[in-house]
């Protein structure tokens, strides 16, 4: 069941319990037990809303920040992810292998903010040793989800 | 001209379904219920390898029989899934969707008089085909009470010393009845006694939602009799692709070769090669849309459920089919006042034999929403019918 229930709240995390026990083939007692389980293993994180901001007059800017640091002794890259993700604008931070060590989205209102932020905070770290911002343009597709397209049935209306 | 056209073709009824597409299809906003294909898209990496093929110029026949690849890679899938050995360079047809392999199928056995049975409610195309082949079939009416399995008495009852083929309809369109391994040990038994062939319908095999399916033709001695059509249609959601196949003995997929080489030539190139794709990597899509359709299975059992709906559980194919004998109507009215009053399209059971008389089909190869939509309002309706 496990698996089952997290990939349908992972597409729809507004499911009501209700549902998930009927589409699941348990009941909702069953179904309730296991996903208070799931948040408490951490394995559960949070429930998010996916928006695509383009369409809402909400100025956002979103840049993908690659940065190379030296690992600490003892500690390896974690302490330094740490220092970068307690930024509220920083949306997420991944360990990368290959020519970089760290992905850093960040999200501000404007150009001018994600440019200060690199400068002043980001390569200020003491262990920064290097930073290349790329800005994103547009979203097409997001977790799975393709923005801007209205899927239409196009098959015959009855078929045998 | 004045000339009469051919007195078999012309004898035949068209299919009931049709007369119901005309009226649906004059309904503008119907949200429908009565499609008998997949909803999914074909899983890009399987499109990918068809424009593949396409920009290589993979554009000529294929040999008669298929490609050797897709052959090979049909004999691999059967071994692994069903557990059915055949050999590739002789046993193994790849056709024109299992539509064909059901036509071909049927004229490569049958003699005039020869009899056909036919389990019904059962895919509309079995009676035509074996009518067209000059057989004349004999329909058994599968009943609600044995979950629209074939019985061995049911069998047992409909044979003649005339009796050529029975056709196994299962997983089934469209009662989404299946047959399980003691269901086929049973009758198997009755078909070894008298000597009669198989054509057995598993286009619907990967999708059971109790057991994994059972072919016949892993039973011990039915090899030799049956001849096994799949394809590609619903496992893959590959309809458009037209393209299934025919696993028999040497002998008879020797036969039919010769009639799909004169009709049709060959399946389609492309197709063919998207379909070698589908077998060797497709295995985690079918798990994913099979997932999805139980889900929706369950969710429809369950609304039936709620309203009281006497229906059995189905645990085949991607239908479902109610029983709407307590309004007192027959499946035609009810589908065309539901239709009309709620707007919403499902198959009057009658469309796949006599025996769907007093059902109607409702298919889940729609999402989650669409059927909530679609439930309420049928809720509606049985509510408004039951006041009445």
């Amino acid at each position: 069941m496990r698996d089952e229930l997290l990939a349908l709240i992972e597409k729809n995390s507004r499911m009501g319990l209700d549902e998930l026990a009927v589409l699941l083939g348990v009941n909702e007692t069953e179904a309730a037990e296991e996903l208070v389980k799931l948040e408490q293993e951490g394995i559960i994180c949070g429930y998010h809303t996916l928006i695509n901001w383009d369409k809402t007059s909400i100025e956002k800017v979103t840049a993908l920040i690659e940065v190379k640091v030296t690992p600490q002794r003892g500690q390896g890259f974690d302490r330094i992810a740490e220092r970068i993700y307690n930024y509220p604008e920083v949306k997420s931070v991944y360990l990368i292998s290959g020519g970089y060590d760290l992905l850093v989205t960040l999200e501000e209102k404007t150009l001018k903010e994600i440019a200060s932020f690199v400068s002043d905070k980001l390569s200020t770290l003491d262990s920064v040793l290097s930073t290349a911002t790329h800005f994103i343009l547009k979203k097409y597709k997001d977790h799975g989800t393709v923005f801007d397209k209205k899927r239409e049935d196009e098959r015959e209306i009855i078929t045998p | 001209m004045t000339k009469p056209l051919s007195e078999a073709v012309e004898s035949l009824k068209p299919s009931g379904i049709r007369k119901f597409f005309d009226l649906v299809s004059e309904m503008k906003d119907a949200i429908s219920l009565g499609v008998g294909e997949p909803d999914f898209d074909t899983p890009w990496h399987i499109r990918d390898e068809g424009i593949f093929a396409l920009e290589k110029g993979k554009t000529f026949y294929t040999s008669n029989a298929g490609l050797k690849e897709l052959r090979e890679e049909i004999c691999n899938y059967l071994k692994r899934r069903q557990n059915v050995s055949y050999n590739p360079n002789k046993e193994v047809l790849v056709t024109v969707g299992g539509s064909e392999a059901i036509d071909i199928g049927l004229r490569a056995l049958v003699n005039p008089g020869d009899e056909v049975i036919i389990p019904q409610p059962s895919y509309v195309s079995y009676e035509p085909c074996a009518v067209l082949a000059g057989a004349k079939p004999v329909i058994i009416d599968l009943k609600a009470e044995n979950e629209f399995r074939l019985t061995a008495d049911e069998l047992k009852a409909a044979i003649t010393d005339k009796t050529k083929v029975l056709i196994l309809p299962f997983p089934n369109n469209p009662t989404g009845a299946i047959m399980e391994r003691k269901d086929l040990e049973d009758i198997a038994k009755i078909i070894k006694e008298n000597d009669i062939y198989v054509m057995s319908d598993e286009i619907y095999a990967e999708l059971t939602y109790k057991n994994e399916h059972v072919s016949i033709a892993s039973l011990d001695g039915m090899k030799e009799r049956t001849i096994l059509i799949n394809g590609f249609s619903k496992a893959y959601a590959m309809t458009g692709w037209r393209l299934g196949y025919a696993c028999a003995p040497e002998n008879i997929i020797k036969q039919m070769t010769k009639i799909h080489q004169f009709a049709i030539m060959c399946a389609p190139t492309t197709s063919q090669y998207a379909a070698v794709e589908a077998l060797k990597n497709g295995d985690d899509d079918v798990k994913m849309m099979k997932t999805a359709y139980n889900q929706r299975r369950r969710f429809l059992i369950n609304a039936f459920k709620e309203m009281n709906l006497e229906c059995f559980e189905p645990f085949g194919a991607f239908y479902v089919f109610p029983c709407i004998k307590e309004f007192g109507m027959t499946s035609e009215e009810f589908a065309t006042r539901f239709l009309e009053e709620e707007k919403i399209a499902v198959v009057p059971g009658n469309a796949f034999g006599e025996s769907g008389e007093g059902f109607v089909r409702i298919s889940y190869a729609y999402s989650i929403d669409s059927l909530k939509i679609a439930l309420k309002r049928l809720k509606n309706f049985v509510d408004r019918l039951r006041k009445s």
